[in-house]
């Protein structure tokens, strides 16, 4: 049944994925209008979907598949967030993809991919599993925006004339989304961080620093930090900026590949 | 539908022949009166703007000698007036009425003052009962279509000098001008009017910086700003998020070197040059900047063009709004100059139809209820199927031109006395005459 509503809420958010291709090259007011209440639909049946699979019991909430599509869940509800505050649906353009790719993913079949690893301390686990998730979700929207910041920047330098209608918010709009979500993101990273070592000192007694789980997470938290830290002092924007996220959105994707082949960290097969 | 316009405007006459028509504001409401006791106007109002002067009536044969009336209220000479003066009747007078109020007739087209203005000279018109019925319905529906066009078409969105260009821009980089300080390198006319529309929109405050420290002091008092040395520019100027730069310079003032020191001081906030001075104020390398937006004065004028072209293209499809608004008013009024007649039709042979029964009700003794019954449907269904043909055919001449003709000859062929409320009013000419 959870899978039924996942799949419901794909279907909506296609219409966003579809939205994100055609803002690109036009600007419709109806259409966006559209893609946010499908977008908002699609969200009611993945809150739906994953009520029922938490409610199911949480052994089966600790997959991988779970696992993308809390991610997808959180990043939509960043996005809403955004346009509550700044009535602006263009960060969909990044969010949207996302959100499909990874909720398609979750989507497509049952797979009782479970933690194989003896876990004690289940709340710990829930803890570093949302923590993880919505720092995740910041660090998407940080890169989305960052990428707007990109466009925008681009047609305002080119002094094209057309630069002037656009879907895209003032540059100065994109920046502090972008930032704002970078400082929000930080900390529920960083505690993420923390919660998932305390589930791996109380299962394995140690953490092990060379797993490559370990090493890419801490690598991940690295470059998040200096992107914080280069904004917060230098205010870093544009291409620099730009550059940075993307290299801690890869790593983020490398930290999450990672489960695939880390020893500790595993939504191994049944 | 017996509208008469008549006026000039920016594109007729020229200035000398629009202040000579022009009618001040005091005098609006006595010339409304004047106007409906004109012979063959019922109802009339005036918009006199600085652009325009027009005399929107609504006549009793749609021939009204509106000229006649204009050479009488300003004491003018045919010769004088009538080579600039159009005048539109019907479909034609609707559609320069919706044209101007939905600022397509007007020199900027799409500003949106024009609309204002028709609203308070239908207001002032109104208040002295110069709009009753049809001039009534008649600008309600021209307010309705220009709200129209302003939502549906870009028609009024863009601007169209330079210096709401610049603002435009400014708001494209920094979202709002709220809080926003503006420097004015070189004092000159162009980079004080781009400042004002600046300070129009929010900004905060303004520096000026000139090589002649009086005439910056000058103009820094005027936007109760603050003046700088010209030695002390490149020391204050990342204080500024928007640079309006006009000096006579034979070289570029602000080079690369400058624009890192400005960034670094200012965190990378971006910063929006306008150079509007030839030769160039911000030199090119300066201007790749990263964080540095700079837009001489080709590329204004370029947006300026573009938005130009943008508007004719947004007026192309007001225009389009605007025609199929004038075929549905005229519809509608059609429709109500019908409506009365079938009403009344229909009154008139249900009088006929309940004086026959109670006629023969003696004759026909005692009926039972079911008998009661089938002489009601039977009465009826007579009237019904007699009554089909002549109310499609009314109905459907109300899309046609030839509507009022069919009526009329409806009218008499049944002796009709038209009591329906609208045509009380609208037609009260027809209504005292015997038929």
């Amino acid at each position: 049944m959870p899978l039924l509503w996942l799949r419901f809420a794909l279907g909506c958010y296609f219409i966003g994925l579809v939205y994100a291709f055609v803002a690109l090259s036009r600007t419709s007011d109806l259409f966006s209008r559209i893609a946010l209440h499908a977008a908002s639909m699609g969200m009611v049946f993945h809150f739906v979907s994953l009520t029922e699979n938490f409610m199911s019991g949480q052994v089966a909430w600790v997959s991988v598949h779970n696992g993308e599509s809390l991610l997808a869940f959180l990043s939509m509800t960043f996005f809403m967030v955004i346009y509550a505050i700044y009535k602006t649906t263009s960060p969909g353009v990044v969010v949207f993809p996302v959100v499909f790719f990874l909720t398609f993913v979750a989507a497509v079949d049952e797979q009782p991919v479970l933690l194989t690893s003896f876990v004690s301390h289940k709340g710990w686990l829930i803890a570093h599993i949302i923590l993880i998730f919505t720092g995740y979700a910041a660090l998407v929207l940080s890169f989305g925006a960052s990428l707007l910041y990109l466009i925008q920047e681009r047609r305002l330098k080119s002094k094209k004339p057309t630069s002037l209608i656009s879907f895209l918010p003032a540059l100065e709009v994109i920046d502090q989304i972008g930032y704002r979500s970078l400082l929000l993101g930080f900390p529920f990273m960083t505690l993420g961080l923390l919660t998932g070592s305390v589930v791996a000192v109380t299962t394995y007694g140690h953490v092990d620093f060379l797993d490559p789980k370990i090493l890419l997470s801490l690598l991940m938290w690295v470059v998040y930090m200096v992107m914080v830290f280069t904004r917060w002092n230098s205010g870093w924007r544009g291409r620099r900026a730009a550059f940075l996220a993307t290299f801690a959105f890869v790593a983020a994707l490398a930290a999450w590949a990672a489960n695939y082949f880390s020893a500790i960290h595993r939504f191994g097969a049944s | 539908m017996r509208f008469q316009l008549i006026g000039v405007n920016h594109k007729s006459a020229p200035l000398e022949v629009r202040e000579r028509l022009a009618i001040p504001e005091s005098r609006l409401p006595d010339t409304c009166r004047e106007l409906t006791a004109y012979p063959g106007i019922e109802e009339g109002m005036v918009i006199s703007t600085c652009n325009r002067v027009e005399i929107v009536t609504h006549t009793t044969n749609g021939h009204a000698d509106l000229r006649g009336f204009l050479h009488d209220h300003f004491h003018l000479k045919p010769e004088d007036l009538d080579a600039h003066l159009y005048e539109f009747r019907e479909k034609d007078a609707v559609r320069h009425l919706f044209r101007v109020a939905a600022s397509l007739d007007s020199m900027v087209v799409g500003e949106a003052q024009i609309l204002g203005q028709v609203k308070e000279a239908y207001a002032t018109a109104r208040a002295v009962g110069a709009v009753r019925g049809q001039l009534d319905q008649l600008f309600s529906r021209a307010f309705a279509v220009a709200k129209r066009v302003r939502s549906e078409t870009a028609v009024g969105s863009s601007s169209v000098s330079i210096a709401s260009v610049a603002v435009e821009l400014a708001k494209k980089i920094f979202g709002t001008l709220q809080g926003k300080n503006v420097f004015i390198v070189g004092a000159g006319k162009m980079s004080e009017l781009a400042a004002r529309h600046l300070m129009a929109h929010g900004c905060a405050s303004i520096f000026v910086a000139n090589r002649t420290y009086e005439r910056a002091i000058g103009l820094a008092q005027k936007f109760d700003g603050q003046a700088i040395k010209f030695e002390d520019l490149y020391s204050t100027c990342d204080r500024a998020d928007i640079v309006i730069t006009s000096t006579g310079a034979p070289h570029a003032i602000f080079r690369r070197e400058h624009g890192e020191q400005f960034l670094a001081r200012r965190k990378n906030r971006p910063m929006f040059f306008i150079d509007i001075a030839v030769p160039r104020d911000v030199s090119q390398d300066m201007a790749k900047m990263d964080g540095i937006f700079a837009y001489d004065i080709d590329d204004l004028q370029q947006a300026v063009t573009s938005h130009v072209a943008d508007r004719r293209k947004e007026a192309e499809r007001a225009e389009a709004i605007i025609a199929g608004e004038v075929e549905r008013f005229e519809a509608r009024l059609h429709t109500l100059d019908v409506v009365p007649t079938i009403v009344s039709l229909q009154d008139h042979l249900e009088t006929i139809r309940q004086a026959e029964i109670d006629r023969v009700r003696g004759r026909l003794g005692q009926l039972s209820p079911e008998q009661e019954i089938a002489v009601e449907a039977l009465t009826r269904g007579i009237i019904n199927k007699v009554m089909h043909t002549p109310i499609t055919t009314l109905k459907s001449a109300a899309r046609e031109s030839e509507a009022t003709t069919i009526v009329d000859v409806v009218r008499r062929l049944f002796n009709l006395q038209v009591k329906a409320k609208e045509a009380a009013v609208d037609r009260k000419d027809e209504v005292g005459t015997p038929q």
